[in-house]
């Protein structure tokens, strides 16, 4: 944070306020230039944040943020209280947990595969088809999941019937819904995430490699001893990130896979935060909800960076 | 070195064949789901009903791009989406390049603080209500600002493209320009512009899909259907099953109205995504680029 100048400071006899002002006036055409992003942030970043007062007042349109009569903690107490508080918390950590489990250690896997691959034109084939569903809408994804999955017509029901099973109602069955949404997940983003570790393992020093190969290391041995070690920070790094999001589970997909009879496991908390506060207009209720999940978001990040800090010497600041 | 890579033991020959295998397990495990998609749009509904259809398009008809086609809300949702895109483009991206430049010049004051000032907000942000209630007062409703103005010039791409012009455009060479005289305004048009065709390619792709395949903004802030991106359309179509009636006009039975509205689905799918299927093997290696300069150095 602190600039190198500020040791220029004390030798210097010209004030210090002097000094940046005759900067920011010798600069003014680049603070122009950062002009636009600081109007679009106050505007739309920092003054909803101001907004987040609404979480602890009775919110009347007609009286504005402003004028809107302090509550205290009543919606967050109203919460916690509501019948359905743990089922939309456990559905919300479960769904997290579970996608992060599954599809963390995927990229992993199939990047330090591609890396072994010799063949360089079949590697690029494969890393074009792995990386193409991420680019595919998730309304397209989910419009996929209930074409393949439709209990009548879908392909997967009729591979089913074919081996003689009875056809599932995917869709419709809550305990469907969170296998789907994480190996939907899987299938989309598991190739495009290996271009990161792709990076760190074409980073890997070759000496390492030939070393190893001459002290009789097979593929496999190298794989663990060198190619893992190495790109350690690299996945420290992206598990902070993936771990600190744990709260931060998409709306999107979950909105989409959702109706009324997998409702049970499909609620979370912004599939929640949206039906009461956009379709219901409680918008105080629907804030203090939000801002609940992000307080516990930030908590914690901040917590799994100090363990990844103590643990591995790597973290996010 | 060459000698060694070449020299295999039996147990390294076992690892490649596995490795070979598995990769082309997991290849065909992605691609088939996406090929049975364009199959199945080019088959005869009845066909896929009764499961017949499993690798070639059988009872080939076009029927489901025909009823596609004549139906309007399609092509709103296509032009709207052009529209959207790329506006959306046009405003993120000048924005984030604009705001990257300075970012990326050493000893500006005060850069330290605008740069916590932009990382805040992806910890921390108003929420959902907040933000909606902002975008009423302001009477964005309904308006295409909404979905194009506040999220331009988002912390990740303008760190992507700082990075780049820090790794690309050193420092002496301002410092060369303006001992000529040349002002940051100057040096920004003629000399970082063109020198950064790449990284302003990468962010437009990043946009143009961005924009594209999203419709969180447009479920919010729009309620005039006529006004609905591409993605809402779809999502009419796909997940809430209502095939517009010009679509269904001459089906009788609700047996075959249900046929074709799965005809109609796996068309939907092609004509959506086919723009981003197609131009995608040209594109890769310039998202791959994005990624390699947002992740190593930033």
């Amino acid at each position: 944070m602190v600039d190198s100048r500020t040791s220029e400071w004390d030798h210097s006899t010209i004030k210090p306020n002097r000094k940046i002002w005759n900067q920011i006036k010798r600069d003014y055409e680049l603070y122009l230039f950062l002009l636009p992003i600081i109007i679009i942030y106050l505007v739309f970043k920092y003054y909803p944040m101001y907004g987040i007062q609404i979480a602890f007042k009775d919110f009347s349109p007609s009286r504005g943020i402003w004028g809107s009569e302090w509550v205290g903690f009543k919606h967050f107490i109203d919460f916690f209280d509501s019948y359905n508080f743990w089922t939309i918390m456990t559905n919300t950590l479960t769904l997290s947990v579970l996608s992060l489990v599954f599809s963390f250690p995927a990229p992993i896997i199939i990047a330090i595969m591609l890396n072994q691959m010799l063949a360089k034109r079949y590697k690029k084939i494969v890393q074009t088809v792995i990386y193409a569903p991420h680019f595919i809408s998730t309304v397209v994804l989910v419009g996929m999941l209930n074409v393949f999955l439709s209990p009548n017509s879908g392909i997967v029901n009729h591979i089913i019937t074919w081996f003689g099973g009875d056809p599932i109602m995917f869709l419709a069955d809550e305990g469907w819904f969170r296998p789907l949404y994480i190996l939907s997940g899987v299938w989309q983003e598991t190739g495009f995430a290996t271009i990161i570790y792709l990076a760190a393992l074409a980073g890997v020093n070759p000496e390492l490699h030939e070393a190893a190969i001459m002290d009789g290391a097979s593929k496999w041995k190298r794989v663990m001893h060198v190619d893992i070690p190495s790109i350690l920070p690299t996945i420290v790094i992206l598990l902070i990130l993936a771990l600190g999001n744990i709260m931060g589970i998409g709306f999107e997909k979950a909105f989409l896979m959702q109706n009324d009879l997998n409702y049970a496991t499909s609620n979370i908390i912004p599939t929640y935060v949206y039906e009461i506060g956009i379709q219901k207009a409680q918008y105080s209720f629907s804030t203090a909800v939000g801002l609940f999940n992000s307080v516990v978001n930030i908590i914690l990040i901040v917590t799994v960076n100090r363990i990844a800090k103590k643990l591995t010497e790597t973290s996010l600041w | 070195m060459n000698q060694l890579l070449k020299r295999k033991s039996k147990g390294d020959m076992w690892f490649d064949i596995v490795n070979y295998v598995m990769l082309t397990i997991v290849m065909l495990l992605v691609l088939f789901p996406l090929y049975f998609v364009l199959i199945a749009s080019l088959s005869d509904p009845n066909l896929i009903y009764s499961g017949e259809v499993w690798f070639f398009p059988k009872g080939f008809t076009l029927d489901g791009y025909g009823r596609i086609f004549s139906d309007s809300s399609i092509w709103i949702g296509y032009a709207n989406s052009i529209l959207y895109a790329s506006l959306g483009t046009l405003i993120g991206v000048a924005v984030t390049v604009c705001a990257a430049y300075p970012l990326a010049r050493k000893g500006l004051a005060g850069k330290s603080v605008i740069m916590w000032f932009l990382l805040i907000s992806m910890f921390f942000s108003g929420g959902l209500i907040p933000t909606y209630l902002l975008i009423k007062d302001l009477h964005m409703l309904n308006t295409i600002w909404a979905l194009v103005i506040p999220g331009a010039g988002g912390v990740f791409n303008v760190i992507i493209v700082r990075t780049f012009f820090q790794s690309t455009i050193p420092d002496e060479m301002w410092e060369a320009a303006s001992i000529d005289g040349c002002s940051n305004t100057r040096f920004f048009w003629s000399i970082v512009l063109p020198l950064s065709k790449s990284v302003i390619a990468v962010m437009v792709l990043y946009h143009v899909v961005g924009f594209w395949n999203g419709f969180f903004d447009a479920l919010i802030y729009l309620n005039d259907e006529s006004k609905y991106p591409l993605q809402l359309v779809l999502r009419n179509i796909l997940v809430q099953n209502q095939a517009n009636s010009s679509m269904m006009i001459d089906v009788e039975s609700y047996a075959a109205k249900m046929r074709v509205t799965e005809l109609i689905k796996y068309g939907v799918i092609m004509v959506s995504s086919l723009p981003l299927l197609i131009l995608y093997p040209f594109l890769q290696k310039y998202f791959v680029k994005g990624v390699m300069i947002g992740s190593i150095k930033g």
